[in-house]
Order: C-alpha cells, then sequence, then structure tokens
C-alpha cells in the first residue's frame, strides 16, 4: 500500500515538474537594423513581421513569441545580435535581415549552432552560399543584375549602357557586375564602367565622361543617398540617357533629395508594390490590412517582405510537427509554391526564393509598379 | 576629350578648389599659430552647414538669415573647442594636443550622429543659384561663378584683417615668436581665440557653400574635404593663406582632370590627395609657398 | 637565490596561472566573453606595436590601421582553402599564385607580420625624415591608399566585397601565445642598449644626434618592428571575428588602438597590456547604453551611437586631466612589487 502511495506521489511530482520543463511557447527570434544607417528598410521589415505574427499568433496549439533584436547597421552588431538570440534568448529560428554584409556577419554565427534563419531582403549570393542553415525570401542579385539587363535591352530596347559602380559598397561592386555580364550576353555593349566611393558628393568628372560615351541607359547600382546626389548632377550636366538602379533604391527620400531630376528613374525590385495594377489577393488583403494598422504610412517591399518570411518560417514548422531547429531546417529546405503577398515562394538548392523581378519607375514624384520581368540567365 | 567637355570640367573642377580653398584656410591659420592641426576644422565645417538647415527647416529663417545665423553659431563653436580642449595644453608637448584634437573631431562627429541622426539631409536651395545656364555646348550653374567669386572675396578681407589691422599683426607676431610677443603685453589667449573665430566663420562659409554645390548633408560630411583641404595647405605652404587658397585650387583640378583623362582611375580619387601630400613632403616639406619653420638649437 | 632566477621562476609561474585560466574559460565562459578575452589579448599586441613606435620613440604614426589591414589580408589568403577561394571572389576570379597559396596558421600570421614590417620599411624611408604632426599625417596618408588600393585590386582581395568565412584558428591559446611572444621581444628591446637609445631619441632628439648616434637608422627599425607587429595583430583580429573588408581599416580603428597605448601610459608595456584589458572591455560594456534599458517598470530606450561620444569623451578627458595614462612611463614588475611589500619590515 504504502509503494503505491509512494508511486503515486513520484509520478505526480514528474507529471508536474515535467510539465514545468515542457516548451509552452515558440520562440523565434527576429534580427534587423532598427537604428543606423539602413534602419529605414529594417523598421518597415519588422512591421511587416509584427502584422503577420498578429494575424498568425499560434502554430501547433502553442503560442509564438516574437524576440527582437537591434542590429543597428552593424556586421559586429549583427554577430552579436544573433549571438544572443540563440544564446540567452534560445530561439529555434530566426527572421533577418535588411542588409546582406549584416545577414553574412549574423550567419556564421547561426551556421555554426545551428539555428535556421529566414532571410528578408538580404540578395548577395553569398549570403546562402555554402550554408546549410540560412535561407531567404528575396532573390540574389544575380538575378536582380539578370532582369534589370533584360528589361533593359528587351523591353526598353536599349544597346548600349554605362555603369557607375561604388567600388566601396559589396551590394553595389555584385550588382553591377551581375548586370554587365547580363547585358553582354544579351548582346548590349558596355560604352562606359566608372567608380566611386561610398560618402562621395562630386560625380561630375564621372558624369560627364560617361555623357560624351553616348549610352541609352546609365545602371547605378547604389544606395539611395548618393543615387539621388548622382541623378541630379547628372540632371544638371544634361544627362538625356535613361537611369536605373537595384532594390537598394527604394526609399521615398529619393524624391525629396533628387526632386525633378529623379523623374522617370526606375529600379528592379521584388514583386510587389501598393501601386500595383493586378495583385493577388493576399497582397490585396495584406495592403488594405496595412494601412488600417498603419495610416500614415505604405506598406513597401520591405515589410511585404517581413511578413512573407514571418509565414514561412510558420508554415515550415508545421510541415516539420516540431520544433526542433534540424526539422525546421529540412521543412524550410522543402518549401514549394508557398503563397505570399510577394508571389509564390519556392526555395531552390542554394536556399534562394525564385520569384519574378519587379520594376518600378517615379512618375510624377510618385513610385509606380510597371511590370515584372523574367531574366534570361 | 572636346573642347565643351574640357570647360565644363574646368568649371566643376575651380568650384571644387575653392571649396577646398576656403576649408584650408582656417587649417594653415591655426596651424601658423599653434602648431597644431585642428582636426575639428572639418567638423566645424559639418556645423555650419547644419546650422542653416535647421535654421531654415525648423525656424522657418529666411535663407540669408539662417546663414549669418549658421556662422555666428559655428564661430561661437569654433572658440568653445578651443578654450576648452586646446588652451589647457598650450604648454604640453604638442602631441597632446594634437590627440585632444582627434578626439575633439570623433566627440562633435558622433555628437552630431546621435542628434542629426545619420540620415543624410537634402538641403534646400534658393533658385537663383541653381538654374542651369547653358553657353554654347557648357552647363553650368550660377554656383559655379558664385562660390569662387564669394571664395575671392573672403579672401581679400581676410589679408586685409590680417595684414593691415592690429589683431592682425599680433596673430603674424605669434606665428614668428609667441614668448616674445606674450612678454611684449599682447594677450595670447584672445589674439587665438580671434584666430579660431575667424577660422571657424570661413570653415562654416564653405560649409554652406558645400552644401549647396552637394546638397546633401550627413554628420561625417566635414571628414574627407578636411582631410583634403589639409593636405591643400601643407601643399601650397603651411602658415601662408595664398598658399592655402593655391593648394585647394590646384588639388580641385588635380582631382577632376585626372578622372577626366583617365577615368579608369575613377576608384583611386580618394587616394590623389594622399599621394600629392606624400610627393609635396618629400620633395618640399614647406609646401609651394611656405617658409622654414625654424627648429631652434 | 638571486634576483634573475626568482624573477624567472615567477614569470613561469604567472605563464602557468593564465595557462590555467584560459583551460577553465574555454570550458565554462559563454561564447561572448571568451571572444572579449580574445580581443584583449590582439589589442594588447596592437597597443604595444603602437607604443614601440609612439612610446618608446617618439614617432606619432597615424598608420596602424593600414598595417594591420596587410597583415589581415596576407594571413586569410594563405589560410583559406583554394577552393573557398574560388567560391568568394565572385567577381573577378583570383588571380595565380594567390590561389594556391597556403600555409598553416602559425606561418600565416608571421607572413602578415613580415609583410607588414615590409611595408612599414618601405613607408619609413621616405617619410621618418619629417617630425611630429607631419609624420602623423603622412603616416595616414598612406594608411588611406592602403586601403583604396586594397579596396580596388579586385582579383587579389576581393575588393569591397572583403573576405568572409575565415578560419576562426584564432583561439585564447593562439592569441595569448602571440601576446606573450610580443611582450617577449618588447620587453628585451626596451630593455637593451637598443631600448635606451629610442627613449635618447624620444626625449631629446637632437641631443642623441649630436652624441652621435644614427638617429634615423634606430628610427626606422622601431617602425619596422612596430608595423611587424601590427601585422601581426591584424592578422589575428581577421581570423578572429572571420570576415574582413577595407571598410574596417579606417582611421576609428587607428583611434582605438591610440585611446588604449595613450590611456595605458605611453611608454609603458604594462601601460598597454592594462590599457587593452580595461579600454576593451569599457568599449564591449558601453553597448549596452545603445541598448534600452528597463529600470522597473520605466523603459529607457537607448541611443545609438552614445557609444562613441562617450569613448571621445573619456580621450579628451584623459588627454587634459592625465595625460600620462595609468602608468605613464613607470612599469609593474617583480622588482617593485617586491620592494613595495618589503617596506613592511618583513625580512627574507
Amino acid at each position: 500500500m504504502k509503494l503505491r502511495r509512494v508511486a503515486l506521489a513520484l509520478a505526480m511530482v514528474l507529471l508536474l515538474t515535467g510539465g514545468a520543463f515542457a516548451q509552452d511557447t515558440i520562440r523565434i527570434g527576429v534580427y534587423l537594423p532598427l537604428t543606423g544607417q539602413n534602419a529605414f528598410g529594417g523598421q518597415l521589415e519588422l512591421d511587416g513581421v509584427k502584422m503577420a505574427h498578429e494575424e498568425i499568433p499560434e502554430v501547433m496549439g502553442k503560442k509564438i513569441e516574437l524576440i527582437v533584436v537591434d542590429n543597428k547597421s552593424d556586421k559586429v552588431e549583427s554577430a552579436n545580435a544573433v549571438k544572443r538570440l540563440i544564446e540567452k534568448e534560445k530561439v529555434i529560428a530566426i527572421i533577418g535581415t535588411y542588409g546582406s554584409s549584416l545577414a553574412m556577419a549574423g550567419g556564421e554565427v547561426a551556421e555554426k549552432a545551428g539555428i535556421p534563419v529566414m532571410g528578408t531582403s538580404c540578395t548577395n549570393p553569398l549570403v546562402t552560399q555554402g550554408k546549410k542553415y540560412y535561407f531567404r525570401a528575396c532573390f540574389i542579385d544575380p538575378y536582380q543584375g539578370a532582369a534589370a539587363a533584360t528589361y533593359a535591352i528587351r523591353e526598353l530596347g536599349i544597346k548600349k549602357a554605362a555603369v557607375l559602380v561604388d567600388v566601396s559598397n559589396d551590394y553595389s561592386v555584385g550588382l553591377a557586375g551581375f548586370f554587365k555580364q547580363s547585358f553582354a550576353k544579351l548582346g548590349g555593349e558596355i560604352v562606359s564602367e566608372l567608380k566611386y566611393n561610398t560618402g562621395d558628393q562630386d560625380f561630375t568628372a564621372q558624369l560627364t565622361e560617361i555623357i560624351s560615351k553616348k549610352p541609352g541607359i546609365m545602371f547605378i547600382p547604389s544606395y539611395f543617398a548618393e543615387g539621388a546626389i548622382i541623378m541630379k548632377q547628372a540632371a544638371e550636366l544634361g544627362a538625356e540617357f535613361k537611369i536605373m538602379g537595384g532594390d537598394a533604391m527604394d526609399n521615398p527620400e529619393i524624391v525629396t533629395i533628387g526632386g525633378e531630376a529623379v523623374e522617370g528613374f526606375m529600379h528592379t525590385t521584388f514583386p510587389y508594390d501598393p501601386s500595383m495594377k493586378d495583385m493577388s489577393p493576399l497582397a490585396k488583403q495584406f495592403t488594405e490590412n496595412w494601412k488600417k494598422a498603419h495610416p500614415d504610412k505604405d506598406p513597401n517591399v520591405n515589410a511585404a517582405l517581413g511578413y512573407d518570411s514571418y509565414l514561412l518560417v510558420i508554415d515550415a514548422i508545421k510541415r516539420a510537427g516540431n520544433a526542433e531547429p534540424e526539422a525546421i531546417t529540412k521543412a524550410l529546405t522543402e518549401t514549394k509554391d508557398f503563397p505570399g503577398v510577394t508571389g509564390n515562394t519556392t526555395i531552390n538548392e542554394t536556399h534562394d526564393a525564385e520569384k519574378e523581378v519587379g520594376i518600378v519607375m517615379i512618375k510624377e514624384g510618385k513610385k509606380t509598379f510597371i511590370g515584372t520581368v523574367k531574366p534570361e540567365m | 576629350m572636346s573642347l565643351n567637355m574640357f570647360i565644363q570640367h574646368l568649371f566643376n573642377a575651380i568650384t571644387l578648389g575653392s571649396l577646398y580653398g576656403l576649408i584650408a584656410i582656417g587649417y594653415t591659420m591655426v596651424y601658423g599659430i599653434l602648431r597644431l592641426i585642428n582636426f575639428a576644422h572639418g567638423d566645424i565645417f559639418m556645423l555650419g552647414a547644419y546650422f542653416v538647415f535647421f535654421s531654415v527647416t525648423l525656424t522657418k529663417l529666411p535663407w540669408g538669415i539662417a546663414v549669418i545665423v549658421a556662422v555666428i553659431l559655428s564661430t561661437f563653436c569654433g572658440i568653445l573647442v578651443d578654450r576648452v580642449a586646446y588652451r589647457p595644453l598650450r604648454n604640453a608637448p604638442r602631441i597632446s594636443a594634437l590627440i585632444s584634437a582627434i578626439g575633439v573631431s570623433f566627440f562633435i562627429e558622433n555628437l552630431g550622429l546621435v542628434i542629426f541622426t545619420g540620415l543624410p539631409r537634402p538641403v534646400a536651395r534658393p533658385d537663383w543659384l541653381v538654374r542651369v545656364i547653358k553657353v554654347g555646348g557648357v552647363r553650368i550653374l550660377p554656383l559655379a561663378i558664385v562660390v569662387p567669386l564669394v571664395t575671392f572675396l573672403l579672401v581679400i578681407g581676410l589679408l586685409w584683417v590680417v595684414y593691415k589691422t592690429k589683431p592682425g599683426l599680433a596673430m603674424r607676431a605669434i606665428s614668428k615668436d609667441i614668448e616674445t610677443t606674450r612678454l611684449m603685453g599682447v594677450s595670447v589667449d584672445k589674439v587665438i581665440a580671434i584666430t579660431f573665430a575667424l577660422g571657424s566663420a570661413l570653415a562654416a562659409a564653405s560649409g554652406i557653400m558645400w552644401a549647396l554645390r552637394y546638397p546633401q548633408i550627413n554628420p561625417f560630411m566635414g571628414v574627407i574635404p578636411g582631410f583634403k583641404a589639409f593636405i591643400a595647405a601643407v601643399f601650397g605652404g603651411i602658415g601662408s593663406i595664398q598658399g592655402a587658397v593655391t593648394g585647394g585650387m590646384i588639388l580641385g583640378i588635380i582631382e577632376i582632370m585626372v578622372v577626366a583623362f583617365f577615368p579608369a582611375l575613377s576608384g583611386y580619387r580618394d587616394a590623389f590627395a594622399f599621394i600629392l601630400l606624400i610627393v609635396i613632403l618629400l620633395i618640399k616639406p614647406t609646401g609651394l609657398m611656405g617658409e622654414k619653420l625654424e627648429d631652434k638649437i | 637565490m638571486d634576483k634573475k632566477k626568482r624573477n624567472f621562476i615567477l614569470n613561469l609561474c604567472g605563464i602557468g596561472l593564465l595557462a590555467l585560466f584560459m583551460y577553465w574559460a574555454q570550458g565554462n565562459l559563454d561564447g561572448y566573453k571568451i571572444q572579449v578575452i580574445n580581443l584583449v589579448a590582439v589589442n594588447a599586441i596592437l597597443a604595444l606595436s603602437l607604443n614601440l613606435i609612439y612610446g618608446f620613440t617618439g614617432m606619432f604614426s597615424l598608420g596602424h590601421a593600414g598595417f594591420m589591414a596587410i597583415g589581415a589580408y596576407v594571413c586569410a589568403i594563405l589560410i583559406l582553402s583554394p577552393a573557398q577561394k574560388q567560391a568568394l571572389w565572385i567577381l573577378e576570379p583570383i588571380v595565380w599564385p594567390f590561389s594556391v597559396m597556403s600555409a598553416p596558421f602559425l606561418v600565416a600570421v608571421l607572413a602578415g607580420g613580415l609583410v607588414a614590417g615590409f611595408f612599414g620599411l618601405l613607408i619609413a624611408l621616405p617619410v621618418l625624415r619629417l617630425g611630429g604632426d607631419y609624420l602623423g599625417i603622412a603616416t595616414l596618408g598612406f594608411a588611406e591608399i592602403i586601403r583604396v588600393v586594397l579596396t580596388n585590386i579586385t582579383p587579389i582581395t576581393n575588393g569591397a566585397l572583403g573576405i568572409k568565412g575565415i578560419p576562426s584558428y584564432s583561439n585564447l591559446w593562439w592569441n595569448y601565445g602571440w601576446l606573450l611572444f610580443t611582450l617577449y621581444v618588447m620587453v628585451k628591446f626596451i630593455n637593451s642598449n637598443f631600448g635606451n637609445v629610442l627613449k635618447a631619441i624620444r626625449d631629446d632628439e637632437i641631443a642623441a644626434k649630436n652624441m652621435g648616434i644614427n638617429t634615423f637608422k634606430y628610427r626606422v627599425i622601431s617602425f619596422t618592428i612596430g608595423s611587424f607587429f601590427a601585422g601581426i595583430g591584424g592578422a589575428l583580429m581577421g581570423s578572429l571575428i572571420t570576415t574582413i573588408d577595407p571598410k574596417m581599416f579606417i582611421f576609428l580603428l587607428t583611434f582605438n588602438i591610440l585611446m588604449i597605448t595613450v590611456a595605458g601610459g605611453l611608454g609603458s608595456i604594462t601601460g598597454s597590456v592594462l590599457g587593452s584589458i580595461i579600454i576593451t572591455i569599457l568599449l564591449e560594456w558601453l553597448r549596452f547604453v545603445e541598448n534600452p534599458l528597463t529600470i522597473g517598470s520605466f523603459e529607457i530606450p537607448g541611443i545609438p551611437g552614445m557609444r562613441m561620444v562617450i569613448f571621445s569623451l573619456a580621450l579628451i578627458f584623459i588627454i587634459l586631466f592625465r595625460r600620462e595614462g595609468i602608468m605613464g612611463m613607470r612599469e609593474l614588475t617583480w622588482d617593485g612589487l617586491f620592494a613595495r611589500f618589503s617596506k613592511g619590515g618583513k625580512t627574507e
């Protein structure tokens, strides 16, 4: 009799303590630049993630807890942020980040620890290359560069292009290289390729030279700060060619800084924009919900990618059936045709999402989505 | 290269060169008197631009008044820096003052980062300055004429102060022999403060004009132009105002022209200034117009 | 026993204790703390190298970041495998012979130091004729030129993309091992006649010249050795952080090392080590200023950028109020310690 009582008591104790050790919440980490140079993009991505979290706060019956750490647009902070999320906060998956060099710094840490990460808008191929645990919801720069070149040659019919590269910025250098390769492959001619450094403010020498070579289009894969000045100076010097940039130019400050000079400027971006004409029902829903939640600012690709990244991680957890990082990683590699705001996502062998590339133009001071392009690789 | 292109480049070069020259004057004046490289000079330049920006956007002052306010505020900042960070070190080894200068420079830049945030700000420019004028095949902004003109006038004004007024005389005396000047009853600290005031006013003016030419300001905008201007001052002859302006002009022309004639080198543009520095230090350390600063044994 | 033997045994005990501490730390401290301890060692090596040039020989060199960059890049290229190099150089493929060059870690770090030292020699020859502030600006200029060149020679350095995924061989044992080596060399040099000459040149170069010393030769040697160790420090740092790019090696990096050297005490080896410990930990600790703080029910938002504001204020304070730093020119020696404690009246 006594033995049974003891056994029962023991069992109850085990049950209670066992219950205390069980995971009640699913902890997902988020690391983004909320301050510093990339704060604009990071903040929007965070808003997108948070909106998705509000719509889907639970998975497999357990509550999802979002832990957000600011990586301050700095590589060292980025590595620290991921370390903190993994070692201190014990997350099972991470979302982030805007800015490829930040993603690469954080990615090293996550790879060693074996925690899967879903990148939002980091487009440099090195972010996922050779990595088992890093994925991304966006396409990569070779794809983007090819898209810009395809659009220039096939849609705009331009055969001669010039490139102005920020030689001290890895994003710029990479994207310019991919554009050049594709443009030449498709039969175009690069008539001029000149360089500058981040923080430069005088591009008149380079621009005067480019103007003299008479290209049909100038490709400037820069950040919006230099991009706006470049376009202004180009206008002052009487440039008549079209100007095209990459996704880093997606920032409304461009119109404020560049004024009239940015009229007609195009850039590649992810296939979402509130001004799109034929939106998928999911995208429409997202846009409407966003306007309700944030009446003072427009959604953009960053917000959409943040939203999609969250959905992709949750979907992987569902398919894995548990909250083990290894299982989630495997489920992520098997993602196929997952519907999102930025289109259907399939994760390919290099852990990148293959999507169409959108083209946006500044028309009458406003960002207008003018179409998508399937790059000829 | 066509003649039109060359003239275009020349106008760009003269504008850039005048700006470098104006900033260089402040460096050369302070160095001539204190033998101190005022690292914080480039940051006064930055403050001048920001003060104008905030005067216009926050308090909606008309542009001309905003400029005057900005110059006065920057001058005050310059004098403050001397009083707090350099004056206590007058009798210390020169390197201490130099380290202090570096510290002050970083301090102002990072304080600016905290207060103004790192987001580049667009600067509103009065219309008449930026309406493009077409002459033949060359397009120039009125700015390209205004900047060198203003620089010229400011330099003339400064030379008048230095050579025709009592404080100017005191400044020149201090740069020759500070102890003797002190013994002659001159309030050395006051004259040094005046030097900083003049230098800072010029820095602010160049910062404002720089913001007009390149209408985007950020807290670190003074770093590279500051370095280059100092190099220009050394090149032209440290201690000589005419040297500073000449050096600035030459540097501006070299920067634009080398990229114009050898576009492949455009990525190395920042290095030109430093290469120029090394060359002049090796060949003629006193600069083009400089006097030998004697080491008395 | 005589002093020399006693000191030698004490030194061995000290090293033994250090080894024990590192063994314990590897198993018990979390990754973040170990990273900081590693950083302390690397910063100490860098501070010592700058101290040799500036604190002991009186040459105000602002070019340290350039030598660090050279050391870091040379070491990284040597310890990456050819396959990794093919994969990383996505813009312009890496050229032969850099594509196949490879070396074990010890050799790679040494190579980094040697190449940096070589460039130090090249730069010293023309530039050391200048004095004082001009030397500072000239060396700063060279550091910038090095950085701009590294950014542009993409086939060799991968340009702005930098190098990622550097094998992190750099651990506590290697870093402190190199630190001990650096300390040994520095102490030997400074306490020899060579060191006396350097100090003489620092204190009064003209007098030294009048004594018949070829000051130029000694300054060049000091500068070369200093840049050698700067290269070593850079190489270790590259392997520690696992990613390097030209933007890392800006003047700010030299400023940090300068701060450590000044805070510790120009002309004091102990000072450089102490300075490194204090400043490295301070810099990390200051990160909290930029993170939001919750006290009770209040949340004070973090202020980004405050860290560097406080840091630069600290430098200004040190230079205004205590420019000799913590140690001034004094050293912590076994003899000094014993002298202090035996004042209490104890007899041996």
